[in-house]
């Protein structure tokens, strides 16, 4: 398999975005995906979802994820077809819940500090390398173990134990 | 080398004899609940698994709370799903109006030393009361535990709480819990076991307990975890054969000890945006409010009912104020329709919900309008959580009893009475 890449322009966030900024909780019951998608980031951003392209990648700075178990969070910026979410740290249920739903959380100090709203960016998630395009600075960030990388290139915990129960 | 209560649970559970900070095991599962606003989603996840099977139906539980009882259409859908989906795996469903998961979890004796328990809820860390390691997880993650029965965890580092010293008059558990929110923030403990522990905790009740360990994950914490003492065997009925009361050993590693003297401590209030932003109560006293709730699975226990009828009795809830109590177990209703509390309260003007999460999460249960106030026994006060713009101070019973009365945000021992 070949270097999974990730390219897309960066929507920055602060500190502490937490569930509620993320799906708000009135949305909860919604479990189709094109209405979690819509209702990204609705609790601190209620455009987001008409800014955004596909691939594009959340930058968020200390604690993103904060608050409850809601996976709808995770699966909301997954619908929404963000590429991944890079921050300076995360809630822990959150982290855990990006990988079960298959999309990459990586976390990059340095990174963050460094990167400006709408800068495009490139994410070698194989090698744990980081490229700013737009000022051709480079970043290397430290990834998780590899059951968790294989659920990314699976598409999340299910596929992963569907390839587990076949074995 | 010596390990914290929180590296014992894991080690037993993953049959090794020594774990470490860092360390990723797999280990079994004693308990899970889900709840109605995240079952669906473990639901259909669950049935993409091929053939799969419910691990064991006697660990697990639904707990209908978060909708409860059913405050739309697409919330009674979800419902009658999980009812069906439960029938058909003979899974308990806790049912509409018996409360919120981690007091009914508790209440039912599922929380018991040493066990892996889990919820699809990040409170799920207060049933660690118990001596047990209990955390929250995400729906997709329940559904691969139900086929399962197992997890992976990586082995947090252990912080070590220390609560000396006796609360004054007016001053109670949850102050105490809005103060170590306070102090730590919300994610200087992220990943870490907390170990709660001395003569504070000793001398609460177990609902006490709750209410401080709930609150912790607020904090970050993985866990939170407090000894094991004649108070929680008697609550749940002694231990089974199966279960091990841990001990942390005398040269157990912790990354850090904090020690607190709670006897001093005045009123806390959080004032809005996170839970740890908390300020005595005396810099926000005054700020007029428009909703007084009583709520929550860390906030509407029966003594949160009792504090707040004995500065309510003989009182009246302020003309300006919606004053709403949303219990948070159907036993705490009983006990306190028995003993009286609830007339005091109907009188002094309270407006009850059944046992629920309600207010909590604004579900359909006393949302703000924009630029409206609120103080509150809930947990968190992120913007939003009860209606767009609407603003959440936290704060005691007590607390929040004497603000219902004096329409604004009031030291409770100021209106005098209570213990
Ligand atoms: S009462 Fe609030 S914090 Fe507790 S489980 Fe319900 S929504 Fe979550």
């Amino acid at each position: 398999m070949g270097d999974f890449i990730l390219k897309g322009k960066v929507w920055k966030f602060g500190d502490n975005i937490s569930t509620d900024h993320i799906l708000p909780s009135r949305y909860m019951t919604h479990v189709e995906p094109h209405e979690l998608a819509a209702n990204c980031m609705k609790g601190t951003d209620p455009d987001f979802f008409s800014k955004i392209q596909p691939g594009d990648i959340i930058v968020a700075g200390e604690n993103i994820g904060y608050g409850s178990s809601r996976e709808q969070a995770p699966q909301a910026i997954k619908c929404a077809q963000i590429g991944a979410v890079v921050a300076k740290s995360f809630a822990r249920i959150f982290y855990r819940n990006c990988y079960n739903v298959g999309l990459p959380a990586i976390n990059a100090p340095d990174f963050v500090l460094d990167v400006n709203q709408g800068d495009l960016i490139e994410i070698n998630y194989t090698q744990g390398g980081i490229t700013n395009l737009t000022t051709g600075k480079k970043y290397e960030f430290i990834k998780p173990p590899d059951f968790l990388v294989e659920y990314i290139e699976l598409g999340g915990l299910i596929p992963y134990l569907e390839k587990q129960l076949k074995k | 080398m010596g390990m914290t209560v929180t590296e014992k649970i894991i080690a037993n559970k993953a049959n090794l004899s020594q774990v470490k900070p860092g360390q990723i095991v797999q280990a079994p599962v004693d308990f899970a609940f889900f709840h109605d606003n995240n079952a669906p989603i473990a639901i259909r996840q669950f049935s993409r698994l091929p053939n799969a099977s419910v691990w064991d139906s006697s660990k697990v539980m639904f707990v209908l709370d978060h909708h409860s009882p059913s405050t739309t259409l697409r919330a009674a859908q979800h419902h009658q799903n999980i009812r069906d989906f439960a029938k058909k795996h003979n899974i308990k469903v806790s049912e509409v109006g018996r409360g919120v998961s981690h007091p009914v979890v508790a209440e039912e004796g599922y929380a018991r030393p040493g066990r892996i328990i889990l919820g699809t809820d990040s409170h799920t860390v207060g049933l660690g009361t118990f001596g047990a390691l209990a955390t929250g997880i995400g729906s997709t993650e329940m559904a691969a535990v139900l086929a399962t029965g197992s997890i992976w965890l990586q082995v947090p580092e252990t912080v070590k709480i220390w609560l000396d010293g006796k609360l004054g008059p007016n001053i109670t558990p949850k102050d105490v819990a809005l103060f170590l929110l306070k102090n730590f923030g919300p994610s200087f403990l992220n990943y870490a076991a907390v170990e709660i522990a001395g003569p504070l905790v000793d001398s609460l009740n177990v609902e006490e307990r709750m209410a401080i360990t709930i609150m912790c994950l607020e904090m970050g914490v993985k866990n939170a975890i407090m000894p094991v003492d004649e108070k929680i065997l008697k609550y749940i009925n002694g231990t089974q054969k199966t279960e091990k009361i841990f001990e942390a050993d005398e040269d157990a590693v912790y990354a850090s000890v904090v020690n607190f003297d709670v006897s001093s401590l005045e009123p806390i209030v959080a004032t809005p945006g996170l839970p740890t932003n908390g300020v005595e109560v005396s810099q926000v006293v005054g700020i007029e409010i428009n909703q007084a709730t009583l709520g929550s699975c860390s906030g509407a226990f029966l003594h949160d009912l009792e504090a707040a009828a004995e500065i309510l009795k003989g009182r009246k809830v302020h003309p300006g104020v919606r004053f709403v109590v949303v219990p948070n177990s159907s036993r705490a209703v009983e006990k306190a329709a028995r003993s009286g509390i609830i007339s005091t309260l109907v009188e002094a003007g309270a407006i009850f919900s059944s046992p629920a999460c309600g207010t909590c999460g604004g579900y359909e249960v006393g949302v703000l309008a924009p630029d409206e106030t609120c103080i509150s026994t809930t947990t968190r006060n992120m913007d939003g959580r009860m209606g767009p713009g609407g603003l959440i101070y936290l704060a005691s019973a007590r607390t929040v009893a004497a603000s219902a009365v004096m329409g604004k945000i009031t030291d409770p021992r100021k209106l005098g009475g209570g213990i």
